[in-house]
């Protein structure tokens, strides 16, 4: 819902890596997402094209890996992706507990140029 | 042709509003204010719920002195009510975001001229109604010392298998207009297993705005955990973050974990 101050932000830290490193243009953004952030990859590629005008990073490749969220079991350690409605582990159908599986949202690297 | 060259960032995107949002707690920890992110859907009775908290904190602990940030994407109009009830209320609009985050917040503190300055002893409590949305504003932190969850029967016990985050992420959840349970298929058992499942500890008060009862446990979690912020501690410790960016003479160690 929020993609686009979330795509500005995005820009600007690449941009702020590119100029301290003495480049030019940003050819590339790898950006890790889990789910949990339920943010949509076409809104932020579409924003990125719209906000990334006449900055370095206008025409950057933008890759995104997504994480699919996982719950890990209390009980027998079962690390498991979570059925509509439910949290019960698929193994042992004890309710599971959040993990960081599906919390990443970060840059991993840029490209530049 | 020019060279490409990779560099490896991990860099989180919401840094920046993590900052800000640490820089602003800091701040009204300083200050003996502590900071309510509430947050909940349209219509789950956040207006309301801030209302009966306040009035029972007058009786609860006295010493305490309530501020209200109204986040609205439009309107000013619980700030009015707000304020014609004597209770000292800002208002905030984002026009269309969905969310309230860290560097407004900072911002509009600035220009607020709120008046924090609070006798010795006294303590605030600064309620800060997020918009209206269950999904978005689980997401930024603002600066928060406590993030409260209103929840509500009417909108099925389903909730927290549908919105995880926002039961996971919050210190205390409010289930509200719990007068109505008689009307409604809410099923208390299932919506309590998936609260518990994605937060094992946290307080669940039932209130209802209606018949005001519940609140008076609220304000008496929420009063207990302003009472025991430190102003003092943190002005010490806000010197010394400073102090940090110059030197290092300290022959003792602050906790930093904050």
């Amino acid at each position: 819902m929020h993609e686009y101050p979330i795509t500005e932000q995005i820009i600007k830290i690449a941009c702020k890596h590119c100029t301290e490193n003495k480049a030019e243009k940003v050819t590339k953004i790898k950006l890790v997402l889990g789910d949990r952030s339920g943010l949509v990859e076409e809104s932020i590629r579409m924003y990125f094209d719209v906000i990334g005008e006449g900055t370095p990073c206008e025409g950057a490749d933008v890759e995104v890996e997504r994480v699919k969220t996982k719950m890990r079991c209390p009980k027998c350690g079962e690390l498991f992706y979570r059925e509509l409605l439910s949290f019960a582990c698929p193994k042992c159908g004890t309710d599971g507990e959040p993990t960081d599986i599906g919390k990443e949202f970060y840059i991993e690297y840029i490209e530049v140029e | 042709m020019h060279d490409i060259r990779r560099i490896n960032l991990e860099e989180n995107i919401l840094d920046e509003n993590d900052h800000i949002a640490e820089h602003i707690n800091e701040h009204m920890s300083m200050h003996g204010v502590l900071v309510v992110n509430e947050m909940g859907a349209p219509g789950v009775g956040k207006t309301t719920s801030i209302k009966n908290i306040i009035s029972n904190l007058k009786e609860v602990e006295p010493k305490i002195r309530p501020y209200v940030i109204e986040g609205d994407i439009e309107s000013d109009i619980d700030t009015k009510h707000l304020t014609e009830l004597g209770i000292d209320a800002y208002q905030i609009n984002t026009f269309g975001a969905c969310h309230l985050d860290a560097p407004l917040i900072d911002h509009q503190l600035d220009h607020m001229h709120m008046d924090l300055d609070l006798a010795e002893g006294q303590r605030g409590i600064l309620f800060i109604e997020n918009i209206g949305n269950l999904v978005c504003p689980a997401e930024f932190s603002i600066g928060e010392h406590v993030k409260m969850l209103i929840s509500t029967v009417t909108e099925g016990s389903d909730k927290p298998y549908k919105y995880p985050l926002a039961f996971e992420k919050a210190d205390i959840i409010i289930l509200s207009k719990v007068d109505l349970i008689p009307y409604l298929d809410f099923d208390e058992d299932f919506y309590m297993k998936g609260v518990r499942a994605l937060n094992k500890d946290v307080p669940v008060f039932k209130v209802s705005g209606k018949t005001g009862e519940g609140y008076k446990e609220v304000a008496d979690w929420l009063a207990k955990k302003a009472m025991t912020l430190n102003p003092k501690e943190h002005a010490e410790l806000h010197a010394h973050m400073h102090d940090h960016d110059h030197h290092h003479d300290h022959d003792h160690h602050h906790n930093h974990d904050h």
